[in-house]
């Protein structure tokens, strides 16, 4: 089992959700990376995305774009994030899930990336633009560096998908909850609920909500039928505000106590 | 010579794109898929091009081009006479068609001269379709006639400022419209790129160039041209054109990027010349990026050139030899300018001028019982403001 999976049962197994915070690397600077990651970690989240800033993200609505035009502005690229990740993987105790286009990652090499993300503390790797389809130009030098592809499962997904990307999906699902881009919303679909069933069925993988989930409540309304949350945009700009308090929010909304 | 497996044209193309797509994409292919092959569609579309767009197009002998060039025989295959001015709308029509048939009512496209803006907006004023337009903002600075075209029309023109505010961050955009819109939005999009079954339905629909040339040059001379030359921005005008050639080895390919300031200054748009391979906007084809993966800016004085990447299929025929890929500068573009409007009394768009002026030169390389084809894709009244500051005018 991955190391990802792994976490990630860790905390459901204690009844409270797996939380997952978003930032991206760069935004700010490189060397607010290190304070960052280990702050979230002694909040308690059970994993951390690492956004790679790349020049066309056409997955992520404004907020996140914007961070990655900053982080791309102070000269960030996957090369420097792995290499800062490295300086302090010692201190990482959470796994790091890097999410990054695929062209960066060609540039860098396949094969040296896998290597070098494993030594940076990566586990799990989210690459947006690359569908099942293709994701045999990256998966067999993952799997030998023990680094998860999880793969996006969309509402449009048909049955017949969904069933071939959950059987697939490594670490966790990535369960998409809007039809679009990252980015804060107010309202869900009402049939999310039974999307997320359907998606459980094949399973045994943990399936976790992502895009549009921005507030305490909604962390909470989604526990209910999934084991945890990814939370990017609200993340991501808490962090540009220097706004803990909202952060330790929404992290404390996984955990059991808060549950119900 | 071009295959087709799962979407690829050799090593190229594919389907990179955001997994909220691919049911779209699926669904996409399997409509194409029926109507392409159903007689009630091709009549329609056939109708439309014939009466609406104006089609066929003149293969016209350009005789004092010819002599001024002192080579080979030149024809130019007029896609300029078409309605709105240039090929774009062959597709574009031939899309909306198609969006229709499927149940789509609205419209989503990206545009970088503007061309297929208006072609796409024309499409849909047409057959009561509600559209949007994602335009780069230096394109509507550069392009203010076509976005007044295109509002006049009914579309909504949306100014992107992102990036390199150009025809890329136009397809970002329009992109992201189409993946939160997706249930009853079609996305039009104006170039042989993107993701299959993209770059095999805009060259399906702009093939009628290369057919038609073929018909009309057996006619005329009863027998096969020795060359063709178009230009590669994106690559629509010039697959259409090679692709019913391809078989025929004896016909040289020749596809025209754009140098834009030169390409040892870093400032153009050849991303087979001065690129390398990677994946944008759905597909796996030469870009111009860094080392780090990072998408650079094209350069080039036609917008509708400026896009750092090229069509798939366009790859592969460089990969295979199979077309000849060269470039040409700014400079030489407006040479060739010149050149139509006074040999010929032709005011060709900066994006066709590449071609004018690579044919000049290839033409004298080559004898007078040669015969030369050059796409002329579009006319160039969209472009005089431009032409006439890098000419040192004030019409601007």
């Amino acid at each position: 089992m991955s190391q990802l999976k792994e976490a990630i049962l860790s905390t459901t197994s204690g009844g409270n959700k797996a939380f997952i915070p978003y930032i991206m690397a760069g935004d700010g600077g490189l060397e607010k990376l290190q304070p960052t990651i280990l702050k979230l970690q002694e909040l308690g989240v059970t994993a951390i995305e690492v956004g790679i800033p790349f020049t066309d993200p056409v997955a992520d609505g404004p907020t996140i774009e914007r961070a990655g035009e900053r982080a791309l502005a102070n000269g960030t690229t996957l090369r420097k994030v792995i290499e800062t990740l490295t300086s302090f993987a010692d201190k990482i105790q959470v796994p790091l899930v890097a999410m990054t286009y695929l062209n960066p990652i060609l540039a860098y090499g396949v094969e040296k990336f896998a290597e070098d993300a494993k030594l940076a503390g990566i586990r799990g790797v989210i690459i947006p633009d690359m569908p099942l389809e293709e994701r045999e130009i990256v998966h067999p030098a993952l799997k030998a560096n023990h680094i998860a592809l999880v793969q996006l499962v969309s509402l449009t997904s048909t049955s017949e998908r969904i069933e071939r990307l959950t059987k697939a999906s490594e670490g966790f699902i990535y369960a998409v909850t809007v039809n679009g881009i990252t980015g804060a919303r107010s309202s869900f679909a009402s049939e999310l609920e039974e999307h997320f069933k359907k998606i459980q069925e094949y399973t045994d993988t943990p399936v976790l909500a992502g895009f549009g989930i921005s507030t305490p409540e909604h962390v909470k309304s989604f526990s209910d039928f999934c084991s945890g949350v990814i939370v990017g945009s609200k993340i991501v700009d808490s962090l540009v505000a220097d706004d803990w308090a909202t952060i330790e929010e929404l992290v404390k909304a996984s955990k059991v106590t808060a549950v119900k | 010579m071009t295959t087709e497996v799962k979407g690829r044209f050799g090593r190229f193309g594919g389907q990179f794109v955001p997994e909220t797509l691919m049911t779209a994409l699926q669904e996409l292919e399997e409509a194409y898929e029926h109507f392409k092959n159903d007689d009630s569609f091709q009549q329609e579309l056939h109708y439309y091009l014939k009466n609406y767009v104006g089609r066929e197009t003149p293969l016209y002998f350009a005789e004092r081009l010819t002599e001024a060039c002192g080579g080979a025989k030149i024809y130019l295959k007029r896609e300029d006479l078409n309605h709105t001015g240039a090929h774009k709308i062959n597709n574009a029509l031939g899309q909306a068609l198609l969006a229709k048939r499927m149940g789509k009512k609205k419209i989503v496209a990206e545009t970088g001269a503007g061309q297929h803006g208006v072609a796409t907006a024309t499409a849909c004023a047409l057959l009561n379709l509600e559209c949007i337009v994602y335009m780069g903002a230096e394109d509507v600075k550069r392009q203010a006639l076509n976005v007044f075209r295109m509002e006049l029309l009914g579309t909504k023109v949306v100014a992107v400022e992102k990036g390199s505010a150009t025809l890329k961050d136009a397809v970002n955009e329009a992109l992201r419209h189409w993946v939160t819109h997706i249930d009853d939005t079609h996305y039009i999009l104006g170039s042989a790129l993107g993701p299959h079954p993209f770059p095999t339905i805009v060259r399906d629909f702009q093939r009628v160039i290369g057919d038609e040339t073929k018909a009309q040059i057996l006619e005329i001379e009863n027998r096969l041209p020795n060359a063709i030359v178009a230009c590669v921005g994106g690559g629509s005008n010039s697959i259409g054109m090679f692709y019913p050639f391809v078989q025929d080895t004896d016909v040289a390919l020749y596809g025209v990027e754009a140098a834009g300031q030169g390409i040892e200054t870093g400032k153009h748009a050849a991303a087979i010349q001065g690129g390398q391979t990677g994946v944008l906007h759905g597909a796996f084809m030469y870009l111009l990026q860094d080392e780090n993966g990072f998408i650079t800016e094209a350069h080039s004085i036609s917008a509708g050139l400026d896009y750092p990447g090229v069509g798939p299929e366009h790859c592969h025929l460089h990969e295979t030899g199979r077309a000849t890929f060269d470039s040409v500068t700014d400079e030489e573009a407006l040479e060739g300018v010149k050149l139509l409007c006074r040999t010929e009394g032709i005011l060709p768009a900066l994006e066709s001028s590449h071609a004018v002026y690579y044919a000049s030169k290839l033409a004298k390389t080559m004898s007078p019982d040669e015969i030369l084809v050059i796409c002329l894709s579009g006319r160039g009244d969209k472009d005089v403001h431009t032409i006439s500051a890098a000419l040192g005018g004030d019409l601007a």
